[in-house]
């Protein structure tokens, strides 16, 4: 009786067991996906010249060639690429959070005609492509002396990130009560006090999500960056990068792989380190859109 | 207190510098760009005449642009389905799979989303090269002994476009999948219970229960990544240059060589102000789907 019992829900438990396994099969799958290339690339920026001739691709590094990242550094001009990027996303960040907090308070919480009509005129940016405004900055540029500058790539960073930082911020100024700022107020600020004091320390999440998004995209440029600048010395990392095979030859894997690391790493850094504020910048636009 | 906040110094402070960087960086090239298209030739050059329309009517006429549009619609087809898609299985495999180290495994999936674009170009070029070593994806093929798939891969027109969508697939899923995600946390459990009790088949609660509560974000998702994918160039620049031929040359890179290689401002003009009328009536377009039902 008991053996008759007990056969069946074995073999239910069988089933579930192997159900498990499979979806962990599944699952341990998808994440080899999105590990293996990058494994693959810290791996091969490893390999010195002649492990890429004799072995195939996917075989382990079996040198640490430093050299590698010291070639893209210096020879390869990485270096520099680098520092401008830094440079350039820094000081754009420190004007795009200062602008996008002032001008999303102006909009929201101070009262003055044509703060409706502004609020609209800030928001049409956000569908404006970087390649429809293109040609006439090209031109503008180029008239007023600021192409091929540092500072002509450090104001068109600005500008276009101005449109959808105002708009996430707007979200969380909104949700800001009333009531402190009248109690700021009461206790003796005037506006700029209370910006200083009060509003920016308590959008202290939201203007970090702004700078993760923003950090990400400025990182990221590469249409502006190509196109308002020519001399290699003020180039970003992507610029850079794009060229880099052209001018230090493609037959130099080692270096390649060692600059695309260069350029990958900052962003995992900041990923692992910042996880969920990162996560939640860069899913903002969406989930509030 | 709104005697403090309707202070004209200070709005003037705050609103002003911002606004004079928009307007003079982002929305006077947008209507300059519009006066452009009326103008033949080269800004600057002897040739930059008034011509009227004459760009417009190019347009219609013009191969190139229509295989560049042609090459655009098939790269969203494929790349705005297989971000969403992909990004709505990861999502529910996060629900119902994922038991243990659900939030390691959520952020490994989000990996690729905060890489450079140009850096998984460059990346992918290697995964995918044959020459002059095999890329990692032809010695995986070789090594597993199935010698006879190496291709390659973004060398030839008929799977450049696919290895590209492929690869902004792979990089923008995870993005999809979390929001997807929080969409699936928000769904009360006691309807979930209600569709078991009620004997639903995974499919049915699928079908008829998670599909209608997700579609709002669901199209979110669809205008986020028809967007992304409309202004194509970047990940597409940094793959395969635009290559083999024009397999892979998108309106936005077009556009670009029109500009600023073969110095055709005008003309170039009208191209970008079709990429911005695309990028807004296609998002409309895909926001008509959620009508109230």
């Amino acid at each position: 009786m008991t053996t008759v019992a007990a056969k069946p829900e074995n073999k239910a438990r069988k089933k579930v067991r192997v159900r498990n396994v499979l979806i962990a099969i599944v699952i341990l799958l998808v994440v080899l996906i999105d590990l293996y290339p990058l494994f693959f690339m810290y791996s091969a920026s490893f390999k010195t010249n002649n492990e890429f001739v004799t072995n195939p691709a996917y075989a382990f590094n079996q040198s640490l060639h430093w050299q590698n990242y010291v070639d893209s550094w210096t020879r390869g001009n990485m270096g520099v690429f680098f520092t401008n990027s830094l440079l350039n996303t820094s000081v754009s960040l420190v004007f795009i959070t200062l602008f996008s907090l002032t001008i999303s308070f102006a909009l929201i919480k101070m009262e003055w005609k044509g703060r409706k009509f502004f609020s609209q005129y800030f928001a049409f940016g956000i569908m404006v492509p970087v390649a429809t405004t293109l040609i006439p900055l090209f031109v503008i540029y180029n008239n007023s002396g600021l192409y091929n500058t540092r500072l002509g790539l450090i104001l068109v960073y600005i500008a276009s990130a101005i449109s959808f930082s105002v708009y996430l911020l707007s979200g969380y100024m909104r949700a800001l009560p009333d009531e402190i700022l009248e109690a700021s107020v009461i206790d003796g600020c005037n506006i700029y006090t209370m910006m200083w004091h009060i509003v920016a320390p308590l959008m202290k999440n939201a203007l970090i999500t702004v700078v993760v998004i923003q950090f990400f995209f400025k990182w990221n440029d590469l249409l502006y960056s190509m196109t308002l600048i020519s001399s290699s010395s003020l180039k970003t990392m992507q610029t850079g990068l794009l060229y880099f095979s052209d001018e230090f030859g493609s037959k130099n894997w080692g270096a390649i792989f060692a600059s695309v690391s260069i350029s990958v790493t900052p962003m995992l850094l900041m990923y692992l380190l910042l996880n969920k504020m990162v996560i939640e910048g860069m899913t903002a636009g969406a989930i509030k859109g | 207190m709104s005697r403090v906040l309707r202070d004209r110094r200070a709005i003037l402070l705050f609103i002003v510098p911002g606004f004079i960087l928009y307007t003079v960086l982002v929305i006077l090239p947008v209507l300059w760009s519009a006066y452009y298209t009326f103008f033949g030739g080269m800004i600057g050059s002897s040739k930059w005449s008034f011509i009227g329309l004459d760009n417009y009517a190019r347009l219609f006429q013009d191969k190139k642009f229509a295989a560049a549009l042609m090459v655009n619609v098939r790269y969203i087809a494929m790349t705005t389905f297989g971000q969403v898609i992909f990004g709505l299985l990861l999502a529910l495999m996060f629900k119902f799979w994922v038991k243990r180290f659900g939030s390691s495994v959520r952020t490994i999936v989000f990996f690729p989303v905060v890489l450079p674009v140009v850096a998984v170009g460059q990346l992918f070029t290697k995964i995918y090269e044959i020459q002059p070593y095999y890329g990692l994806l032809n010695s995986l093929l070789q090594g597993v002994g199935l010698g006879n798939l190496v291709y390659p891969w973004i060398g030839k027109a008929d799977t450049a476009l696919i290895a590209l969508a492929a690869m902004d697939i792979w990089t923008a899923m995870g993005f999809y999948s979390i929001i997807l995600y929080g969409a699936l946390l928000d769904i009360p459990g006691d309807i979930l219970e209600a569709a078991e009790i009620d004997g639903c088949n995974a499919w049915q609660l699928f079908r008829r229960i998670l599909l209608p509560l997700l579609r709002p974000i669901l199209l979110t998702c669809f205008v986020f990544s028809f967007t992304g994918t409309v202004k194509m160039f970047e990940s597409a620049l940094a793959l395969t240059r635009g290559g083999p031929g024009t397999a892979t040359t998108s309106l936005s890179m077009y556009m670009y060589n029109t500009a600023f290689s073969f110095q055709k401002t005008g003309y170039a003009s009208v191209i970008a102000l079709f990429i911005f009328l695309l990028c807004v009536f296609g998002a409309r377009l895909i926001r008509a789907f959620d009508r109230k039902d």
